[in-house]
């Protein structure tokens, strides 16, 4: 009977040795382990033996199953890595090839710029206003100390609505985001800071850097105790953050109808670094923004006590900002649609 | 304001490097956008004298001119009129580097052969020297020109061209400036004494000025100067002129404007004899009259228009422009010269009305003092006298209805901290504007200021603050941040709405665009099928510039579809874009609604073509609404979408987007497949889907937080139902009845099907449904008995059947 099985155990190795595939597996599995194995045979014969013969038959026999089930495991693991090896290198594929496509949408550089600046004023706790881009002669000029036949409305050349005067004036497409600021004066109690982006509208000739339709981008601060130095220390962080820390800023008076004092803020040129060339005009400065105290008599007419409260305004136009940070020569690509600008943003 | 240094040091002493004074000034309000130096390029052009013209023996038209250069002499051809032995000229030796008139160029002089006589050398004439566009004659220099000297140390000047802001006509001259620099460099001012000879008799005698319109013109001085000799201004004054960017035409003409130029007054000049009636009247012009101008075109005055009138009518448009009927010409002999005031509106009005400014009326609607007239006219008067001859009238007719008595400004040194945010002490406010020219006198704790008389821009204290900041520079200001006193923030939800919607749209591939708020017809138009113009009411703008900006928007449909068609020309494949703006309502009297809305276009391929394959199809009906649903869904919004009737959209594939239920709901738009007739107007040739959605409607519907809802803890059991219906019968119909039972916690509809399997008329409607129970895992029967209920019900209200 040992015998036997040991002639088991040669012929059941060695025709697992030469499975490979894995339903091979299976029939040797059925035929050395199964239910009508000669081992299985063996394994039930044992009760029929005698004591003796049972204990060293029933040993080896067990062995036996032992030793084949291992076997045939570690085969079938084998089987499964060699499988998993050449089913994956069969598998490779042209990584270079491009995926597939998914559409991707882009915001506005203009809007990008707008949402980008009142975070940054909001991080100082200015809110944004808005008003009607249709306004009153009032709010566009007369609150804003420039009455009629004034020479700053010549610089503000404007385009009047067809229809016929209001309790406010006539009607015109705002010259300017100081029109919101106006307003805001009116309607809102101290303190205030708000931060305002305007579409506004200039009867102007159109050119790279002129367009009669653009942004302005304001700003009003009033409260007790602001002076020019608050002005000055805003400015100059909101600057910093949106052309970082390494651009030169220069704060110089000017003259603004509705400020006194008042002053324009400007950085050193982005291209020639303040050595001159063509785009600042071979000064080395480029202007961005106009400033300034809030003149008193614009406030008293937003209804606020000048002699309880100081405050200051600025006004900018809005894509000279993304002009310059992207190098960007011509004014007119914003309202063009054109999808091979816009997707650059 | 083209300032030349030379003539800038007549009134105060210039101590600074051009530049560096250009950075003073420009840091101090005036802006220098330009140094211009004359004379760098003079190499080798020297002061000369012309001893001896003589005639080219080959050519009538050439002289041979002898220059003296002081030690030497050379000999040239010469081709100018004005040759004349003993004047002092500019002679450019070869190799000089001039300006070829006939080209621009710059190029070397070399030495030449002109109609058989050498040439060695040039006189040269305004324009070869880059000084102006004259090249009528030869530049005639000053006769103290030093001979043999180099050009450039005679005529070289810097010029700073100064842009002076609208609040400071005082410093549209010379002595403005220089008030300026004296104040920013701590230097006095030199201004003479004007001295002159009357001789004449009483001007009273002469002239008679009457003012019949004070509020237009507060004050009109006048000075009579008889016997004068009209000619051409001496060289110094030309120099002057030209330095300054004028012209120059005659001695009378050139010291009004060369009066101007240095003191900021306008003057005018009437020849005298042609002031009919000795008498000037200052008027209003008579409505609708005519009149011809000094530039010798015909104007035509409204009844709001100022005028000087002599005893027969109109002379000038006060303040603009003297009249043709009195100007000065070669045979005048008298000179009645004005220095006035005219109100700065008034003045703007005409000169805009008309078309027509000058550099008087730019002045004068600057608002320049009543004071600066009587300083400007003796200067003037003066000038004529020594340079034109003739005798000055005694005494000068001063009409002044206007005057004011100096009002001062107080001023509490502690305002300055105020507003400023850096202290000035009590003396160095006091120095500053006395520096400025200011009188400041002490009173109590204040100050009392009273501005100098060419001022006309102090009004309140904090002009004067102004004044101290700017003269010790904006730089000496601290820089600060706000005291940490926040005003309450409460973002609007439409702007937060707005960044939400945005990044939803850019998220799904929507690219977005800022489009121009003004439109015109021909573009709106084509939104018509049949290109009919809109007829609901819109906003026109008085003077278009472009018939393209001529009405405020209606819709933001006809930039997008614009837009797509403009971009049609250089891309294919699927194009998806969106804007969010405003649109323009009238509102009567009032101003008009300015709601904004959401608008988005989805057009062509639906998926970028590649080597995988295109995906199939293009844009259609289901891929805008899957758009907005899954958007509105990303706020929180369900709607529902509902027949609509936009005449723009294809018929049938359009709907009406709904929030709300019946009697409180609320239509926040459209969106559909564009008709196939405005794709054609617009020449887009594949499909065009678009949405509009009112943001501001919007707003108050999305949900910034969402309360949480608990993840179900029992399993679901899920039944597929598959039914046939008529075809008339919707999907909404479908669901709106299976949602409605208790347990059905999803409806997804996965097969829609009409043809050979189901009768004709007929159509499938495949359902998976969701059960779930939030308490227990269901039993089948449950189940069963909801799922026979929903059939029984659909059976009842929609004929449904259960497909075999």
């Amino acid at each position: 009977m040992l015998d036997k099985l040991e002639e088991i155990k040669k012929e059941a190795l060695e025709k697992l040795a030469d499975i490979n595939v894995s339903k091979g597996l299976y029939y040797w599995r059925v035929h050395y382990l199964g239910k009508s194995s000669t081992l299985t045979g063996i394994l039930r014969s044992l009760a029929t033996l005698s004591i003796e013969d049972r204990k060293t038959i029933g040993a080896a026999a067990n062995r036996l199953k032992v030793l084949l089930e291992s076997q045939v495991a570690a085969k079938e693991n084998a089987l499964r890595e060699a499988h998993l090896k050449t089913a994956t290198q069969e598998a490779s594929i042209d990584i270079s090839l491009p995926g597939r496509p998914c559409p991707v949408g882009h915001l506005h550089p203009v809007t990008q710029a707008i949402e980008e600046i009142t975070d940054i004023f909001a991080s100082m706790g200015f809110q944004v206003a808005e008003g009607p881009d249709v306004e009153w002669d009032y709010y566009n000029f007369e609150a804003l100390n420039i009455p009629a036949e004034h020479p700053a409305r010549d610089s503000m050349s404007s385009f009047w609505i067809d229809a016929p005067p209001g309790e406010k004036g006539k009607k015109l497409l705002r010259t300017h985001g100081t029109a919101v600021s106006a307003r805001v004066a009116e309607r809102m109690e101290p303190p205030i800071r708000t931060v305002t982006p305007a579409r506004v509208y200039r009867y102007e000739a159109t050119d790279a850097t002129h367009l009669n339709i653009y942004y302005n981008m304001d700003g009003l601060a009033v409260d007790r105790g602001i002076t020019m130095a608050d002005l000055k220390g805003t400015l100059y962080e909101f600057v910093r953050r949106y052309f970082g820390p390494r651009r030169k800023v220069r704060f110089r008076a000017d003259y603004f109808p509705f400020v006194e004092p008042g002053g324009e803020i400007a950085i050193d040129c982005i291209v020639c670094r303040g050595a001159g060339c063509s785009l600042c005009g071979n000064s080395g400065w480029i202007e961005i923004l106009g400033c300034g105290m809030t003149h008193p008599d614009v406030l008293r007419r937003g209804g606020i006590d000048p002699a309880e409260y100081t405050s200051f305004a600025f006004g900018m136009g809005l894509e000279r900002l993304p002009m310059l940070r992207y190098g960007i020569d011509d004014m007119r690509l914003f309202y063009g649609s054109d999808l091979r600008f816009l997707r650059q943003f | 304001m083209k300032v030349p240094l030379n003539w800038l040091k007549d009134y105060v002493d210039v101590t600074l490097p051009p530049a560096e004074l250009a950075q003073r000034l420009t840091m101090a309000g005036f802006e220098v956008s330009e140094i211009i130096t004359t004379g760098e390029g003079w190499a080798n052009v020297f002061v000369g004298r012309i001893t001896a013209v003589n005639p080219h023996p080959n050519a009538d038209r050439l002289r041979l001119a002898t220059v003296d250069l002081g030690g030497e002499q050379e000999t040239v051809v010469c081709g100018a009129p004005n040759l004349t032995a003993g004047d002092k000229i500019a002679f450019a030796r070869v190799g000089a580097r001039l300006i070829n008139p006939h080209n621009g160029r710059v190029e070397e002089l070399k030495e030449a052969k002109i109609r058989g006589v050498a040439s060695r050398g040039m006189v040269c004439s305004e324009k070869e020297l880059g000084i102006s566009e004259s090249h009528e004659g030869i530049l005639v220099l000053a006769p103290e020109a030093a001979v043999g000297a180099p050009l450039s140390e005679h005529l070289g000047d810097t010029v700073l061209d100064v842009d002076v802001t609208a609040n400071r006509p005082d410093c549209l001259s010379v002595v403005g400036i220089a008030h300026e620099v004296a104040a920013l460099t701590g230097q006095a001012m030199h201004i003479p004494e004007i001295e002159y000879a009357e001789t004449g008799d009483a001007i009273e005698k002469s002239i008679d000025i009457a003012i019949e319109d004070p509020d237009l013109c507060p004050r009109y001085c006048a000075s009579l100067i008889t016997g004068i000799k009209i000619a051409d201004s001496p060289p110094w004054l030309q120099e002057r002129l030209i330095a300054a960017g004028q012209r120059p035409i005659n001695n009378i003409v050139d010291i009004t404007n060369y009066v101007m130029l240095e003191y900021g007054q306008p003057l005018h000049s009437f020849d005298y004899q042609q002031v009919l009636g000795r008498k000037i009247i200052v008027r209003r012009a008579a409505q609708g009259e005519r009149f011809y101008t000094l530039d010798e075109v015909e104007r035509t005055l409204t009844g709001e228009m100022l005028t000087i009138a002599d005893g027969k009518g109109t002379v000038a448009i006060a303040g603009v422009m003297g009249g043709l009927n009195s100007e000065v010409t070669g045979a005048t002999t008298a000179i009645l010269l004005e220095a006035a005031s005219f109100k700065a509106t008034s003045i703007h009005y005409t000169s805009h009305t008309l078309g027509l400014t000058s550099e008087a009326s730019m002045r004068f609607e600057r608002g320049i003092s009543t004071e600066m007239t009587l300083p400007a006219l003796r200067h003037a008067t003066r000038l004529i006298a020594a340079l034109g001859g003739g005798q000055v009238a005694k005494g000068i007719v001063d009409v002044y209805p206007g005057k004011k008595k100096p009002v001062p400004v107080r001023l509490a040194p502690a305002a300055c901290k105020r507003v400023l945010g850096i202290g000035f002490s009590r003396d160095k406010i006091v120095r500053t504007l006395t520096a400025l020219g200011f009188a400041c006198r002490d009173e109590a704790k204040n100050l009392s200021v009273t501005a100098p008389y060419w001022r006309s821009d102090i009004k309140q204290d904090v002009d004067l603050i102004e004044e101290v900041a700017r003269i010790n520079g904006y730089d000496k200001i601290p820089a600060t941040l706000l005291a940490d006193t926040i005003p309450p923030q409460d973002p609007s939800p439409e702007i937060t709405l707005k960044r939400r919607v945005r990044r939803a749209l850019a998220g799904y591939g929507f690219q977005e665009i800022v489009s121009y708020t003004l439109t015109g017809l021909e573009l709106l138009s084509q939104l018509d099928p049949d290109a009919q113009p809109p007829q609901s009411p819109m906003l026109r703008v008085v003077k278009p510039m472009t018939a393209d900006q001529e009405y405020l928007r209606p819709n933001l449909r006809a930039g997008l579809l614009a837009a797509l068609a403009a971009n049609r020309r250089h891309e294919d494949g699927g194009i998806r874009l969106f804007e969010i703006g405003k649109i323009y309502v009238p509102q009567g009297d009032a101003l008009p609604a300015e709601p904004e809305l959401l608008a988005g276009i989805l057009s062509g391929a639906r998926t970028e073509s590649s080597w995988l394959g295109d995906g199939g199809g293009s844009y259609d009906f289901y891929d805008v609404k899957g758009s907005v649903a899954g958007m509105l869904a990303s706020l929180g919004i369900s709607a529902r979408y509902e027949k609509s009737d936009d005449p723009g959209l294809h018929p049938a594939r359009q709907a009406a987007i709904v929030v709300g239920e019946d009697g409180a709901s609320l239509k926040l738009g459209v969106l559909g497949e564009l008709h196939p007739r405005v794709a054609a107007n617009f020449e887009i040739e594949d499909s065009v889907c678009i949405f509009e959605i009112d943001i501001t409607a919007l707003a108050p519907l999305a949900v910034a937080h969402r309360m949480y809802r608990a993840v179900p803890r029992f399993p679901a059991t899920i039944r597929d139902l598959a039914l046939v219906v008529d075809s008339a019968v919707t999907h909404q119909q479908v669901v709106d009845i299976i949602a409605g039972f208790p347990l059905v916690s999803q409806v997804r509809l996965f097969d829609v099907y009409s043809g050979q399997q189901v009768a004709a008329g007929q159509k499938s409607l495949a359902y998976r449904l969701v059960y779930q129970s939030p308490s227990h895992t269901l039993t089948d029967e449950e189940v069963n008995k909801v799922q026979e209920k929903i059939l029984k019900r659909l059976g009842t209200e929609l004929g449904a059947t259960l497909r075999g």
